[in-house]
């Protein structure tokens, strides 16, 4: 049951939401880890999401705007059902970092922060994200892949494409 | 906290330990720079203008966050720490556009000033700067990003000053950005907006011109105007306020209101109306001739002199064939105490009639005469600001007082005062209070009586008798205490307040009204029933100093009549003449118009109102913005009111009244004690050692102003003579000249009369529309209200967000 | 996912269950799991706190995110009695570029974490244990998350911990992409909810930290110690590394090297010797050309600089830091001026905007650097870069102004000659960068 009438969340995320605001000493504490799993679910940070998240932790919108802002990892717009973040950050760089940007370009066939047509990928280039000593390293959603090479990647975002990876945001069946 | 002594730039400084350095400094004249630090607002320690070197300490440290310690050294003025600042302001500089001769804030901005004297000038940023469009939040907030320091001032004063939190930062790093709390891909025009209060603090706060003012913007220099010091028309506040004025064709025009001078008694605040709600004065609607009724009905444009004529003759024929008692007089609320006060003396002195009274906002006779016979009992406007403890009964400052609300949230904040709220609606300051008590409806005379220990009232005074209870408690267990009583206290249950109040030690009241000088019109005796100071008309006791005034007015002893009774007898064809100034009581009491088709109107207003409309002869009258004299606000703080704003052809009500008394051939030298004392009738103030003063003969006021080294005043429309004649007569006026001239604000205390046999409350208890709140809002302002443009237009912006909540009244004209 | 490697040089303490399977509860127990929080709780109710805190002093243990702050006076500075509820913060933002510690230690030994902030907690008098982990880490949080629920369901976690009749309980949760927010007060800020932004201090955390009570604030690395030094004793902890530097770090050696990886190596280990034999050398035989010691945030060391031990104090003697132990190691292809733009990049995205100097002097940097490095370039911007990067230091809000000047100061002062060739058309090295590039950007 959702203390919230109405939810455009799904009743899990509702039910994980109702604990998650009794977990801290101050409800605000909620917020970062709820627009997370909201953007998880929803695919990214909507006005709807928006406006729920701030009345079950008694905000303003503004509020919640001021710090969704704020984060890098928080977006406002779609991405795509998988969304690959190149790191281009100095040991990644050192070791190919951008050439495997550049791959991903030419192999998805699109832009730095754009979306495949068909909803499928969307890229980012984005800065160190903590497997510097096994560089080049990207993540697809939230699972590492490192050591990359081209040939690597091809591999795994054809994985990716058939559906044979699944990451932790859709091991729970969502 | 104890004293402690610290060395500044080799100065020995003794201040309070924990005290911020930066003050500390500002109080040795010291001048620390600082962008971020706002006093009254929290810290932030950002913008790091403020640093200097502490001995022994690695770093340079920030004097607005440094709380000062025994024996601390600090250096403000070394190469050190002027280099740092310089490098911050070249760093500013380095994406700030450098428009200055086209911003608003050319001339007043604080970047500016810091650059000139750190000598940053010589700009080596040679990258593109980051350019964007300015964008309108709102008709009166306008934001300019590029031009944007980021020192947060905007977004605390929202929050924090106002409790309205419509502003945030919003991204981070170099893309941070203020934002208002409409997203614009939430708005129609998809352009962000502000859904707040409009208060315009954000602008005034502002050290750059990065948020300006709708209705200054782009206007003038700040140079080019002249700069006025005056009092705010419109809620009973009565805040300081300094006007813009520049010289336009007809007169001249206000531009900007601010109080950034923090002068006054409403420190740094102004509110929306205060700040923008002066465009009323330009209105196209605006009458600038005087109007005559023709026979075809139509009113027509005539010159001053035909109109005067037209209302002394008339008026002189009317009292002379039906008698002054069969004439009405109706003064307004926005009226200086020189008008009021010379408005009802020409009533009684020259139509002879009582029948005076005014749109009583609040029952400031029920108030004055609960507190009759107290002394120091009532409280200014500044004591909201510092008492330990208040308690607010009624009313809803947000809407109604802002200034009130905002001294209110300050006390709360920085003082820890607590503020107790007892009110029939969920007012927005319940938020600031310590306990809020629901009042059930009509409840708030249970209440006071439930307060005073009368038990068996609990149960209509609140629905929540446990909650009643520990109000109570907490209440009485004040040592002292402000009691705030809003306008919808009147009579018998205001004085079962004020008697409860009484009973505490220490306790200070006031009684909050809706307009500028509600207290004033009140205090200057537009009463049917009491001279000016509360003075009861009746038999003369000439032992009685109090009596003074009575004593020289020589008017009626017998009271008059009051506004619904002058209605009242315009029903019964018993009103010959219908004289108001500056007052709407067509339209506020919802008066029939057809009920005065046979009396003789003069209405003296600004534009054609309901009650102007059915004037046989309207006046064109100058408003508070164009008048010089003094006002008197709900506390009782007597303010100086200077002349800022003019309009070609038309007039303030001191010289039209003066006008009409000389056009009926009154001796307005009677009326208006002015001219050269030997020229005054033959009497030389002579301090009564003459027979003629002993005689009684005397020119008393020519003695009272060479008693007061006064010089006698050389013109009858100088409203100086009449403020003499107040400060000689009226009780509770006891002026300090040089305090009001000097612009400052005194406080006076109500000066009644013992009531003799609660017939003051008899009258109001038995008729209780005789006292009629306004019920204005932050967006309304009366009937003058509707002719602001900019405050119409603000009414699509007020606040609606459920946590800022201030819509919970819907707002009445 | 880093993977795991050795070398014979490697002291190991906090690796010794790493590659087992420690994750898993029953194998944490049987390695010595939660022995340690006995061992404390053994000292009995009066003695234990004291008795960490005087074990965590002797160990010489300093904070592994980068500052090194002795943590056995840091927890000390806690006070006694607090009106308000105490607690431990373990800091996993790990976000330092060069830096992928902690991400082993949350992947490897999750207990070890949980198991150290339980320690902290009883060392101080708190209740509640947050550990705080950065937003790209959802996977480890999952690991995390495990652990604690596999910690309550054995009763360690809880009520009357191991029968002390202490109660101790943590919350895990994860950032969402600030770098600024591993900085103690922002990480607090976080997670109250809000922006990132550092707060005034004093008050410092031990006394009002996060929801306003005491606080103590480790990194993840410097949390996951406290079992071992229980277990060993904080003298032989100590013994391991140099003077005022006690005990083995996690070295993450990256870039230019044959074999990147996480190497455990005592305290004061020649920096050297990790290059050239713990990583075994240039990749490729190539010639070293600087090597960042500790993480994006210190001042390069030129290849004639790397004779020094590894330690807080050796490191400052040579005006870099030791930072959070991320060896970056940069051959002769590399062009510092690339370098340097590629670094203040990252600073410029990641200030927070809080203060002036930080949010306009990297913006400012990073333009200039842009154009310097596109070929727009006169030697007057290499002035203009350094008088920036020298009016940032030590005038910041907080210590990001000096994470982004220093790395900075660094490559202009040590390599002008590099930068003032490239402005002439000499450019040194091959570029990384792709011509046309997309500037990472924040905001919404």
């Amino acid at each position: 049951m959702s203390t919230i009438a109405n939810s455009i969340f799904s009743p899990e995320l509702a039910a994980r939401f109702d604990k998650l605001v009794t977990l801290y000493p101050v409800k605000r504490s909620a917020l970062v880890p709820m627009l997370l799993y909201a953007q998880d679910e929803v695919g990214y940070v909507s006005e709807a999401v928006i406006q729920e998240v701030a009345q079950r932790l008694d905000l303003f919108d503004l509020d919640v705007r001021s710090v969704l802002s704020y984060y890098s990892m928080l977006r406002t717009k779609p991405a795509g059902k998988y969304n690959v973040q190149v790191c281009t950050n100095i040991s990644c760089m050192l070791r190919g970092g951008y050439e495997i940007l550049d791959h991903c370009k030419k192999k998805l066939g699109i832009e730095n922060k754009q979306t495949t047509p068909d909803g499928q990928f969307s890229l980012e280039e984005v800065e160190c994200i903590g497997d510097c000593c096994s560089a080049p390293a990207m993540q697809v959603n939230y699972e590492f892949h490192d050591e990359l090479t081209p040939d690597k990647v091809d591999e795994i975002l054809d994985q990716y494409a058939a559906g044979k990876i699944l990451d932790s945001t859709q091991k729970d069946g969502k | 906290m104890a004293d402690v002594t610290i060395t500044v730039d080799g100065k020995k400084i003794t201040a309070p330990a924990g005290s911020l350095l930066i003050e500390v400094c500002k109080s040795a004249g010291i001048e620390i720079p600082a962008f971020c630090y706002y006093p009254g607002l929290s810290l932030q320690a950002a913008c790091r203008m403020c640093v200097v070197r502490q001995e022994k300490v690695p770093k340079l440290q920030t004097a607005c966050t440094t709380q000062i310690a025994e024996g601390q050294v600090f250096f403000t003025d070394t190469p050190e720490v002027i280099q740092a600042r310089k490098a911050t302001l070249q760093m500013l500089l380095g994406n700030h556009p450098l428009d200055c001769p086209v911003c608003d804030a050319g001339g007043e901005c604080e970047l500016q000033d810091m650059t000139f004297k750190y000598g940053a000038a010589d700009s080596f940023y040679a990258e593109p700067k980051n350019h964007r469009e300015e964008q309108k939040w709102s008709p009166v907030v306008y934001f300019d990003r590029p031009r944007c320091i980021l020192c947060y001032r905007c977004v605390r004063t929202c929050s924090e000053g106002m409790d309205v939190f419509a502003l945030a930062v919003e991204n981070r790093g170099s893309s941070s950005t203020i934002v208002p709390n409409v997203p614009a891909k939430l708005t129609p025009d998809n352009l962000a907006h502000l859904d707040c209060e409009q208060c315009g603090m954000c602008i005034d706060v502002c050290p750059v011109g990065a948020l300006t003012s709708g209705t200054y913007r782009y206007k003038t220099r700040p140079w080019e105007m002249n700069h006025v010091a005056t009092v705010c028309t419109h809620c009973g506040d009565g805040c300081k306020t300094t006007l813009g004025v520049r010289s336009t064709a007809d007169g001249s025009e206000i531009v900007r209101g601010d109080n950034r001078d923090k002068s006054g008694i409403n420190s740094d605040f102004l509110c929306n109306k205060g700040r923008y709600a002066f465009d009323f004065a330009n209105s196209s609607e605006r009458i600038t001739q005087p109007l005559v009724r023709q026979p075809n009905g139509e009113l027509k444009a005539v010159s001053w002199e035909e109109a005067l004529t037209c209302v002394g003759k008339k008026f002189a024929e009317l009292r002379d064939t039906r008698g002054g008692k069969t004439i009405g007089v109706i003064g307004g609320n926005r009226l200086t105490n020189e008008e009021a006060y010379l408005l009802q003396k020409f009533a009684r002195s020259v139509l002879h009639t009582n029948n005076i009274d005014h749109h009583r906002t609040a029952d400031y006779v029920a108030f004055a005469q609960s507190l009759a016979g107290t002394t120091g009992r009532a409280a200014s406007l500044r004591e909201t600001l510092t008492a330990p403890a208040v308690l607010l009964v009624g009313g809803d400052p947000t809407n109604q007082s802002p200034a009130t609300a905002w001294n209110l949230r300050s006390n709360v904040r920085l003082n820890g005062a607590r503020l107790y709220i007892a009110n029939t609606a969920e007012i927005k300051l319940r938020r600031q209070a310590s306990a809020f008590l629901q009042v059930a409806e009509y409840g708030y005379g249970a209440l006071a009586a439930f307060l005073a220990g009368d038990d068996s009232a609990a149960n209509i005074a609140a629905p929540d008798s446990a909650a009643l209870a520990s109000f109570r408690d907490a209440i009485r267990s004040e040592e002292s205490l402000l009691v705030l009583i809003g306008n919808d206290l009147r009579g018998a249950e205001l004085k079962r307040l004020i008697d409860f109040g009484l009973t505490i030690p220490g306790t200070k009241f006031a009684l909050l009204a809706d307009y500028a000088n509600s207290r004033g019109a009140a205090d200057m005796g537009l009463l049917p029933d009491m001279l000016p100071g509360y003075t009861p008309i009746g038999p003369i006791d000439t032992q009685d100093p109090s009596s003074r005034i009575a004593l020289e007015y020589r008017s009626p002893t017998t009271p008059g009549l009051d506004l619904l009774e002058i209605f009242e007898a315009a029903e019964t064809g018993n009103l010959s003449a219908f004289y108001v100034v500056g007052s709407n009581p067509i339209a506020r009491y919802a008066v029939d118009p057809a009920t005065l088709k046979n009396t003789f109107v003069v209405v003296q207003e600004m534009f054609l109102t309901e009650t102007a409309a059915i004037a046989d002869v309207v006046l064109p009258a100058a408003n508070l913005y164009e008048k010089s004299g003094s006002v008197t606000n709900s506390y009782g703080d007597l303010q100086q009111v200077k002349k800022a704003g003019d309009r070609a052809g038309v007039r303030s009500d001191f010289e039209t009244i003066v006008r009409i008394a000389d056009k009926m051939g009154a001796d307005v030298r009677k009326l208006v004690p002015f001219g050269p004392v030997s020229n005054a009738g033959g009497t030389r103030a002579d301090m009564g050692q003459t027979r003629g003063a002993q005689s009684g003969e005397a020119d008393r006021h020519a003695v009272w102003l060479t008693a007061n080294n006064l010089e006698p005043r050389l013109s009858p429309f100088d409203p100086s003579a009449i403020l003499d004649e107040i400060q000689r007569l009226v009780p509770g006026y006891e002026i300090l000249r040089l305090q009001l001239l000097s612009g400052n604000d005194q406080h006076l205390s109500p000066a009644a009369a013992p009531i003799r046999d609660n017939a003051g409350l008899v009258q109001i208890s038995n008729r209780r529309d005789l006292v009629l709140p306004a019920g204005d809002t932050l967006f309304t302002s009366g009937s003058l209200g509707r002719y602001s443009a900019i405050l119409n237009d603000l009414r699509q912006f007020r606040p609606r967000q459920s946590l800022i909540q201030i819509d919970v009244q819907t707002a009445s004209d | 996912m880093p993977r795991l490697v050795s070398h014979p040089d490697e002291v190991i303490v906090l690796k010794r269950r790493f590659g087992q399977g420690a994750a898993k509860i029953d194998r944490y127990i049987e390695l010595d799991g939660y022995a340690a929080v006995q061992k404390a709780i053994a000292q009995g109710a009066e003695a234990m706190p004291g008795w960490i805190i005087d074990t965590m002093k002797s160990s010489g243990l300093r904070g592994r995110g980068g500052a090194g702050f002795p943590t056995g006076m840091k927890w000390s500075f806690v006070p006694k009695t607090s009106a308000k509820p105490k607690y431990v913060l373990v800091n996993g933002d790990e976000s330092e570029p060069g830096t992928c510690k902690d991400h082993l230690i949350f992947r490897e030994d999750p207990h070890a974490v949980i198991e150290g902030a339980m320690i902290a907690g009883l060392a101080i008098g708190a209740k509640t244990g947050f550990i705080y982990l950065r937003g790209e880490y959802r996977t480890l949080l999952e690991i995390m998350e495990r652990a604690v629920a596999d910690a309550y369901a054995k009763g360690f976690l809880g009520k009357n911990i191991f029968g002390s009749g202490l109660d101790f309980d943590i919350i895990t949760q994860t950032g969402a992409g600030a770098y600024e927010v591993g900085e103690e007060s922002a990480l607090m800020e976080s997670l109250e909810g809000k922006r990132g932004v550092p707060r005034i201090r004093p008050p410092f955390p031990a006394v009002v930290g996060l929801y306003d009570g005491p606080t103590i604030i480790n990194n993840a690395e410097t949390i996951a110690n406290v079992p071992h030094i229980l277990l060993m004793g904080g003298e032989a902890y100590a013994a391991l590394g140099t003077e005022r530097n006690g005990g083995t770090r996690l070295f993450g050696i990256s870039g230019h090297v044959e074999r990147p990886g996480v190497y455990e190596l005592p305290m004061g280990y020649s920096l050297r010797r990790a290059i050239y034999e713990v990583a075994g050398g240039v990749r490729g035989g190539k010639q070293l050309k600087a090597v960042v010691p500790g993480g994006a945030s210190c001042p390069v060391l030129r290849a004639d600089e790397i004779d020094i031990g590894l330690d807080f104090d050796q490191l400052a003697k040579a005006g870099s830091m030791l930072g959070s132990g991320g060896i970056v190691v940069l051959d002769e292809t590399v062009s510092i001026v690339e370098f340097a733009l590629r670094t203040i990049q990252f600073y410029q995205h990641e200030s927070c905007g809080w203060c002036i100097p930080c949010r306009e002097g990297t913006d400012w940097i990073k333009k200039t650097l842009t154009r310097v490095y596109e070929g727009g370039g006169a030697k007057k911007d290499i002035d203009t870069v350094q008088y920036i990067a020298e009016n940032m230091m030590g005038r910041t809000f907080c210590p990001f102004g000096d994470a982004a000047a220093m790395p900075t100061l660094g490559f202009v002062k040590k390599f002008r000659k590099e930068f003032e060739d490239y402005i002439e058309g000499k450019k040194a090295g091959t570029a990384l960068m792709p011509e046309e590039r997309d500037l990472i950007g924040v905001g919404h």
